[in-house]
């Protein structure tokens, strides 16, 4: 509470210009809200029910072109006769992702964010109308190829996901540190390639675990499937975890 | 760009309070912006003119707050100020740190007549 004039306030630099206002009329509201306060009760909502349905939710990250689609593709099918799937495909424009997913055989719905950047947690609310969430036992949100934005927006997911592929550099983590801060996980995709291109593995990881102290990190290849076995176990491991029991259907 | 996103929070909480107060006028709108909070302050303010128009807020100035980063050292406890999330302790040198402010986005207050 600022002992000037009684509003509370926090212990940086406050201004008090509004006192010499007051003759004017002039009054002054406090607020002291968040400004991300909407879409954070909302994320809440969804996390909420992720938690009661028992639905492990991973919010994937990365530049366009990272390869977030391939590795949905390559997880779905490897794993869905064992983890009951859905899928939440954001682009700002086309349904190219959710068509290729559909192909999979999994539930999928495309929302498309026009000029928005990023899925926020009320496009994802209104995502979840779309499937039968009493079977649902792993949702994957494929969020808008931007390496910025969707680092504010809370989904109500358990953790997000960034992916980097070999091709873009290893710095990219001290680039955009607010992505990779908010990233439980780093998968290092399209490890084929490391062969043609100039990627320091082992910088990557370093910039990663300055950014953000221990990060979990995997290496992986969706073409030649090198290191899934390891990304499937995580998936697996998550999933049993959150509570539904695995099913096998043979 | 989620600047315009987030102003259009910013705009639709201050004018609920406006009218919640029954202001005739606003005169300033001021939040609070972490240094790492990832916005830009020069992208709000555009955003604000565009999103203001045509409503009470119209005309009004955003006064932004930049509350600076401060973290503490988990190695040996020391609070030091933060400019980037790549800063290390200047104590011990680890980069192992919590983050105690620096990442807040808060509509402080308003003034109204």
């Amino acid at each position: 509470m600022c002992i000037d004039c009684g509003c509370p306030t926090a212990d940086h630099q406050h201004h008090h210009e509004h006192h010499d206002k007051a003759d004017s009329g002039r009054k002054t509201i406090s607020i002291e809200e968040d400004i991300l306060a909407k879409n954070n009760r909302l994320a809440a909502v969804n996390r909420a029910l992720f938690a009661d349905r028992g639905i492990f939710t991973l919010n994937l990250v990365s530049s366009p072109g990272s390869g977030k689609t391939t590795l949905l593709e390559k997880t779905l099918v490897d794993l869905k006769n064992e983890i009951e799937f859905a899928v939440l495909e954001g682009d700002q424009q086309t349904a190219n992702d959710a068509d290729r997913i559909a192909a999979t055989g999994v539930p999928v719905h495309q929302i498309n964010t026009g000029a928005g950047c990023h899925l926020d947690a009320h496009m994802v609310g209104h995502g979840l109308e779309h499937f039968e969430l009493d079977r649902l036992e792993m949702l994957m949100i494929e969020n808008v190829g931007n390496l910025v934005c969707p680092a504010s927006f809370d989904l109500g997911e358990d953790f997000k996901v960034s992916l980097l592929s070999v091709t873009e550099g290893e710095d990219k983590p001290l680039k955009y540190p607010q992505m990779f801060r908010a990233s439980e996980i780093m998968l290092i995709n399209k490890i084929d390639l490391l062969p043609y291109v100039r990627f320091d593995v082992a910088k990557c990881r370093e910039y990663a675990e300055r950014v953000h102290p221990g990060i979990k990190i995997f290496e992986l290849s969706c073409y030649t499937g090198e290191g899934l076995d390891q990304w499937y176990g995580w998936l697996r491991e998550k999933v049993a975890a959150k509570g539904k029991p695995l099913r096998s259907k043979g | 760009m989620h600047e315009l996103g987030i102003t259009q929070s910013i705009v639709e909480i201050a004018l609920r309070t406006a009218e919640g107060q029954q202001a005739e006028k606003v005169h300033s709108v001021t939040l609070e912006v972490g240094s790492l909070a990832g916005v830009v302050p020069d992208a709000l303010q555009f955003c604000y003119e565009a999103c203001s128009k045509e409503t009470l807020l119209e005309g009004s100035l955003l006064i932004i707050d930049e509350v600076p980063a401060r973290a503490r050292c988990r190695d040996c406890a020391v609070e030091y100020p933060v400019t980037d999330l790549l800063s290390c302790c200047p104590g011990c040198n680890s980069v192992s740190s919590d983050l105690l402010c620096g990442e807040e986005m808060r509509i402080k207050e308003m003034e109204i007549d």
